[in-house]
C-alpha cells in the first residue's frame, strides 16, 4: 500500500484539497510519496492543526503572571500555585468516538486528557466531565449515557483519580453527537516540569507503553488504493483503553523523571507518532531519524504508514540524555512496561522515517505543525437569522402560572435540574483522600494539596442554551459562572481551559457562533483575571433531526482553576442550622428568559438569554469572596439552573433544612423563584453575626436583600407551604436513576 | 421444540485485549512458561423454544447481533442442540 | 510500630494508606514492592484498595500469585497481623487468607459514596476498642464488594465471631435496605479464626484527616494500633 502512486484524487480522499496539496509539493520540492502523503493529510487535518480556528483561538487572553507554560506549547496548561507549587490541567472532547462506542470513547477520552497530565510530570489529582445527550426519554440517550458513564468510571476508578465535579446536559440537539469533555487536574513541583521537546543530537528517542496496532487509521486506510476485503477485517474500527497499562505508565513517568535523564517527552494521542515525533522535534528545533521496525507492534503486517499514524493508546514518546539508557530501561523493567528506542535526535529540521534499511518518508518537521508550515484558514462568518428572532421575546407574552407549587414539582425532577446522584456514585470521588467537598458540598469541587496551607477549587461549566441565544453573552456567562462557583467555595479564580464544540465550521452561521463565543470568553477572561491556559476543539457537532442536519447548540465549556490560599477558608453551600438567615446578593430581575423553568414549563424555546452584566457580576464576586474571608456568612452558593428556588433547595438537602422565604412585589413571582437571571448568590447568615454582616453589605457597592430563614424542614414561600425537604429531596435525587430503572 | 445453545463471544481479534494480555503477562511469573496469547472472552448458554433448529440458529443470530455481542467489539460463534425430552 | 503497606501494579489507594498511617497516625511505615520477598520486620501488612492487575480475570487473582504474596501467607500462618483494604480484601479471598469471596455488586455498578458500618462485635484488634453501638461513616468504593460465603462457612464465622462489620444506616439499624452492595447478612468486613487477618470493603484511610471532615475511620486504625503494640510489649515482657 506504501506504493499507492500519489495524485490529487489520493489527496483529496485523505482530506486534502488542491492547494494543500500543492503547498505540499512545494515543500517537498517533489511530489511525496503515499507515506508522506498520509503524514501531511493527518498532521494537517483540523484535529491536529487547528486550521479553521487558530486565528480566533490567537485572539484570547492567555498572558498571567501566574502562567508557566504558553498555552498550546505544553502537554497541558500550568498555573503557579507559589510555594514552588504547580497545576497541570487542561479539557478535552473525545464526542466522536463516544457516539461510535459510548463505553469505549469515553474510556480512551479520560485515558487521553489524564496522559497529557502527567507527561508533563504532574501527578493527576482530580478529573471532571461535561457531559451532553439527548432527551432522557430516548433509548439512544439511555444506551449512550450509560455507556460514557460507565467507560468515565472504569477508566477513572482502576487508574485511580477522583471525580470532583462536572456536569450532564441533555437537549435533543446531541442526540446522536453527544459531546464528552474530560479534564483532569495535576500537581507538581514547579521545577519538575517536563517539556514536551526533542533536542540534543544524538539523544535516543524511545516509545514506551502499549505496542501498536491499525487503530484509528480508518481515513487513511480507505484512501489507500488496495484495501481489501481481507485488510478491512483486522481495521479495529475503536480502540480499547487499558487503565491498568496507564496507571503503571504514570507511576513509571513519574519515577523517570527522578533521574534526571528526560530531555522532553510527548503522550502519543491523535496522530500517534507522527504527531509526537514532528510537534517534539519542531519545539526543539531539531529534527529526528527513527527506525520503524524498532516499534512493537500488537498486529502483523503494518505498513510504515499505519505504525506513523496509529492512535493507539496508553503510549508516549520520550527523549533520553544520551548516556543515560540504562537508568531509563531499569525504571520500565521495573514497571513491566515495553521501552525501545526507535531513532535519535538529529540537528537538522527534518524528520527521517526508516524501516530498516529502506527510507519511507523526508519531511521538514516544521512543516508538519501548527504555528509552522500548517495551513490557516479565515472562514466567512454570518449572523444567523434565529438571533435577532429570540430577542424578540417578552415576559409579558408568558402567563404566570397559578399553582406554583406544581411547576416546583416538575423542576426538581427535570433531568437537566435533578441531582446527577446516579452518574456521580459510580466514579471513585474519594481516592486519592484529597477531595474536601465529599463532607461539605461545594459549587466547585475543593482538593486539599497536602503538606501546604493551601487547596484548589475547579469546575466546568457551559450553559449552551444561552450560547446558542447569544454566544457572546452566553460564553461570558459560562465563564462568569464557573468564577462564581470557584469563589463561592472558597476560592480565587486563576485561569481556564476550554473546550469548544461546535458544528461545521465551513457553515457560516456555525462559525458566527464560533467567532462570538472566542469574543465573549475573551471579555470574561479578562474581567476575572483567568487566561486561557489551552483546551481543544471539536467541530463537526451535529445531529439529523427529521431527515436536516442540524448543529449541536454552540458549547464552549469552560474548565476553571482556583486557589484557596488558605484551606480553611473553605466555603459549603449546606445550610447548617435551623434559624440561620438567608440572604440574596445581587438583585431579583423581572426575567425567565431561556430558564429551564421556561422551556420545560411553558415550552418555549426561542429567548435571549438571561440577565447578565460582566461589571456587576465582577463586583458581586468580589463582594462574596469578602465574605468568606471575614467568616460573615455560613454558607454560599450561586443561582443557575432552576433558578432561587433550586438554589435554595440544593443548599437544605445536605443537611435536610427547609427554608421560609418572602418573594418581592415588585418581581413576578416566577421570574423570583425560577428566573435565571446571571450575578446572584445566596448565602446564609448565623443571627449572632447578622448585624455585622449587614453593616458590610451596606458599604459594598453591590444590591442585597434579606430572604428569610432556614427552618427544620418545612419549605414555605409567602407564608404558603411548599412541603417537605425530605420529600422534594426524594425526588430531586432519585428521578435520574429512576429512568435507568435501577439505583 | 426445546433447543440450547452455547455461545461464545470473543474481542474481535484486530482489537487490543487489556485483559488477555495481563493475564498472558502474569502466566510466566505464576510459572506456566509455555502458556501464551491469553484472549478472555463471554461463554452464554441459553434456551429457545423453536419449531426445527433453523429457526432457533435464526433468533441466536439475531440476539447475537443485537444484544449479547457487541459486533463493533466482538465476534461470536456458538453450537446448538436438542434437549432430549 | 512498623507498618508495610504492599505496592501491587495497579494499586491506586496504597498512597493513602501511607500517608494516613505516616502523616495522620505518627506511624513508621515501609513499602512492600509486589517483585519482594523481604517483609523488612514489619509489625503489621497492609494490602491496600486499588485495581492490581487491572482486576482483570477476576479482582485480586494475579496479585495473590505475587512474589510478596508467598510471604505474607507465611507471615500471616505464623500469627503476623494483615489488614486488606477493598482490593486488598478480595486479594487476602483469593489467596485463601479469609473465608468466602467477593462478588459483582448487585446493581452491577461500581458504587462510591458514604456509607455506616457497625463493629458485631470487639473480639478483633481491628474492633475490639469500637462502640458497638455507634455506627461509623466510613466511604465504600468498589464494584465487586458483594461478600459471600456459604451457609455453613457464615455460621461457623458467626460463632467464631470473625464478622467484624455490617452495613447499617447512620442510627446503626442493619437491614437490607441499608446494605449497598448485597452482602450476605449486610457483612462488610472478617477475619480469619485465630484474629491476625482482616479484610474489609470500606476505606477507612479515607476517613481519617480533619481536613476532609470525617475520621470515623482513624478510630478502627487506632484501635489496630493500640491493641498489637499492647500485644507485642505483653510478648516481649
Amino acid at each position: 500500500m506504501s506504493d499507492t502512486v500519489v495524485t490529487l484524487d489520493v489527496a483529496e480522499k485523505l482530506g486534502l484539497n488542491s492547494e494543500e496539496f500543492d503547498k505540499i509539493k512545494e515543500i517537498l520540492g517533489r511530489t511525496p510519496n503515499f507515506t508522506e502523503l498520509s503524514i501531511y493529510s493527518v498532521m494537517w487535518s483540523e484535529h491536529a492543526s487547528y486550521k479553521n480556528s487558530i486565528k480566533w483561538l490567537k485572539t484570547l487572553p492567555r498572558d498571567g503572571k501566574q502562567i508557566l507554560a504558553a498555552a498550546g506549547e505544553e502537554n497541558a496548561g500550568l498555573v503557579d500555585l507559589d510555594n514552588g507549587i504547580a497545576c497541570a490541567f487542561k479539557i478535552e472532547s473525545h464526542n466522536h468516538p463516544c457516539a461510535v462506542e459510548p463505553y469505549q470513547g469515553a474510556a480512551t477520552g479520560v485515558g487521553g486528557i489524564n496522559r497529557d497530565i502527567f507527561t508533563m510530570g504532574a501527578r493527576p489529582v482530580a478529573q471532571l466531565n461535561s457531559l451532553r445527550f439527548g432527551e432522557l426519554e430516548n433509548d439512544r440517550t439511555k444506551w449512550l449515557m450509560k455507556g460514557v458513564v460507565k467507560g468515565i468510571g472504569d477508566y477513572g476508578n482502576s487508574f485511580g483519580v477522583p471525580v470532583v465535579g462536572g456536569e450532564v446536559y441533555f437537549n435533543k440537539c446531541y442526540t446522536t453527537n453527544p459531546l464528552v469533555n474530560a479534564m483532569s487536574v495535576g500537581i507538581m513541583k514547579k521545577d519538575d516540569m517536563i517539556s514536551a521537546i526533542a533536542k540534543g543530537k544524538g539523544n535516543p528517542v524511545y516509545i514506551v507503553g502499549s505496542s501498536t496496532g491499525k487503530d484509528g487509521i480508518h481515513g487513511a486506510t480507505f484512501a489507500s488504493a488496495d484495501i481489501t476485503e481481507n485488510s478491512a477485517e483486522d481495521l479495529p474500527s475503536v480502540q480499547v483503553g487499558d487503565p491498568f497499562q496507564e496507571k503503571l505508565l504514570l507511576e513509571a513517568t513519574l519515577e523517570l523523571n527522578k533521574t534526571g535523564a528526560v530531555v522532553g517527552m510527548q503522550d502519543m494521542g491523535a496522530a500517534g507518532i507522527i504527531c509526537s515525533t514532528s510537534e517534539m522535534s519542531e519545539k526543539g528545533g531539531h529534527g529526528m531519524r527513527i527506525d520503524l521496525s524498532k516499534v512493537p507492534l500488537r498486529q502483523q503486517n503494518m505498513e510504515p504508514w499505519e505504525i506513523l499514524l496509529s492512535e493507539s493508546q496508553e503510549r508516549m514518546l520520550v527523549v533520553v540524555e544520551k548516556g543515560r539508557e540504562k537508568d531509563v530501561e531499569a525504571v520500565f523493567e521495573k514497571w513491566d512496561l515495553n521501552c525501545e528506542i526507535i531513532g535519535e535526535v538529529i540537528e537538522e529540521d527534518r524528520l527521517y522515517f526508516y524501516k530498516g534499511e529502506k527510507l519511507y518518508a523526508d519531511v521538514p518537521a516544521s512543516t508538519l505543525v501548527l504555528g509552522g508550515g500548517a495551513p490557516v484558514y479565515d472562514r466567512e462568518y454570518k449572523e444567523p437569522a434565529y438571533y435577532k428572532e429570540f430577542k424578540k421575546f417578552l415576559i409579558d407574552d408568558v402567563p404566570e402560572p397559578e399553582n406554583l407549587q406544581e411547576v416546583v414539582k416538575v423542576l426538581v425532577k427535570n433531568p437537566n435540574i435533578a441531582s446527577k446522584k446516579w452518574v456521580v456514585e459510580q466514579y471513585d470521588t474519594m481516592v486519592g483522600t484529597g477531595n474536601m467537598s465529599t463532607n461539605f458540598p461545594s459549587d466547585a469541587g475543593l482538593v486539599n494539596i497536602k503538606g501546604t496551607r493551601s487547596a484548589i477549587a475547579l469546575t466546568v461549566d457551559c450553559n449552551s442554551r444561552y450560547v446558542l441565544a447569544d454566544p457572546d453573552i452566553g460564553t461570558q456567562i459560562a465563564v462568569a459562572e464557573a468564577s462564581r462557583n470557584i469563589v463561592c467555595s472558597g476560592g480565587k479564580p486563576l485561569a481556564i481551559t476550554n473546550c469548544l464544540n461546535f458544528g461545521n465550521p465551513y457553515n457560516p452561521e456555525v462559525y458566527w457562533q464560533f467567532v462570538n463565543a472566542v469574543k465573549g470568553m475573551s471579555k470574561a477572561c479578562k474581567k476575572f483575571g483567568t487566561p486561557v491556559t489551552g483546551g481543544n476543539v471539536s467541530f463537526y457537532n451535529q445531529t439529523s433531526i427529521d431527515g436536516n442536519v442540524v448543529p449541536v447548540f454552540p458549547t464552549p465549556t469552560i474548565g476553571m482553576l482556583g486557589l484557596l490560599k488558605e484551606k480553611n477558608n473553605q466555603m459549603t453551600m449546606a445550610f447548617k442550622r435551623k434559624g440561620t438567615m438567608v440572604y440574596l446578593i445581587g438583585k431579583s430581575r423581572n426575567d425567565i428568559a431561556s430558564s429551564e423553568y421556561l422551556t420545560t414549563w411553558h415550552h418555549i424555546e426561542k429567548s435571549p438569554p438571561p440577565y447578565f452584566d460582566l461589571d456587576e457580576e465582577y463586583r458581586i464576586q468580589k463582594v462574596v469572596e469578602d465574605l468568606i474571608r471575614f467568616s460573615l456568612v455560613l454558607s454560599a452558593h450561586d443561582i443557575s439552573e432552576g433558578g432561587l428556588f433550586i438554589s435554595l433547595l440544593e443548599s437544605g438537602i445536605p443537611k435536610c433544612m427547609g427554608f421560609d422565604i418572602t418573594t418581592d412585589a415588585e418581581v413576578r413571582k416566577d421570574a423570583f423563584l425560577f428566573g435565571e437571571a446571571q450575578g446572584r448568590v445566596v448565602v446564609s447568615v448565623s443571627t449572632t453575626r447578622e448585624t455585622e454582616f449587614i453593616d458590610f453589605m451596606l458599604q459594598q457597592d453591590v444590591p442585597f436583600s434579606a430572604l428569610g430563614h432556614v427552618t427544620k424542614g418545612e419549605i414555605r414561600v409567602d407564608d404558603v407551604s411548599y412541603g417537605f425537604i425530605c420529600d422534594l429531596t426524594k425526588d430531586y435525587t432519585e428521578s435520574l436513576g429512576a429512568v435507568f430503572q435501577d439505583n | 421444540m426445546k433447543f440450547i445453545a452455547e455461545i461464545n463471544i470473543m474481542p474481535l481479534k484486530a482489537l487490543l485485549d487489556p485483559q488477555g494480555k495481563a493475564v498472558t503477562n502474569s502466566m510466566k511469573n505464576i510459572g506456566f512458561e509455555n502458556i501464551s496469547n491469553v484472549r478472555i472472552g463471554k461463554h452464554i448458554t441459553l434456551e429457545i423454544d423453536a419449531d426445527e433448529e433453523e429457526r432457533a440458529m435464526e433468533q441466536v443470530n439475531d440476539a447475537c447481533n443485537k444484544i449479547l455481542a457487541n459486533p463493533i467489539m466482538e465476534g461470536y460463534d456458538y453450537t446448538i442442540r436438542k434437549v432430549e425430552d | 510500630m512498623k507498618f508495610g503497606v504492599v505496592v501491587f501494579p495497579g494499586s491506586n489507594c496504597d498512597h493513602d494508606t501511607v500517608y494516613t498511617l505516616r502523616e495522620i497516625l505518627d506511624q513508621e511505615v515501609v513499602e512492600l514492592w509486589h517483585k519482594d520477598t523481604d517483609l523488612q520486620d514489619v509489625d503489621m501488612i497492609i494490602l491496600p484498595g486499588g485495581f492490581s492487575y487491572g482486576d482483570y480475570l477476576r479482582s485480586g487473582a494475579i496479585a495473590r500469585y505475587s512474589p510478596i504474596m508467598g510471604k505474607v501467607i507465611e507471615f500471616a500462618e505464623r500469627g503476623g497481623y494483615v489488614l486488606g483494604i477493598c482490593n486488598g480484601f478480595q486479594i487476602l479471598c483469593e489467596a485463601g487468607l479469609l473465608p468466602g469471596a467477593l462478588l459483582h455488586n448487585q446493581n452491577q455498578k461500581f458504587i462510591c459514596k458514604n456509607i455506616y458500618i457497625l463493629p458485631d462485635n470487639n473480639e478483633a484488634p481491628v474492633n475490639r476498642l469500637l462502640d458497638k453501638e455507634k455506627p461509623l461513616k466510613i466511604p465504600i468504593a468498589h464494584g465487586e464488594g458483594r461478600y459471600f460465603a456459604s451457609p455453613e462457612t457464615l455460621s461457623m464465622m458467626r460463632q467464631n465471631n470473625q464478622i467484624l462489620f455490617r452495613y447499617c444506616n447512620d442510627s446503626g439499624e442493619i437491614s437490607e435496605q441499608y446494605n449497598p452492595n448485597g452482602s450476605v447478612e449486610n457483612i462488610a468486613g472478617v477475619c480469619n479464626e485465630t484474629k491476625n487477618v482482616f479484610g474489609m470493603m470500606p476505606h477507612p484511610e479515607r476517613a481519617a484527616d480533619d481536613e476532609l471532615g470525617n475520621t470515623d475511620g482513624r478510630l478502627i486504625l487506632e484501635s489496630l494500633i493500640k491493641i498489637i503494640l499492647e500485644k507485642k510489649i505483653s510478648y516481649y515482657n
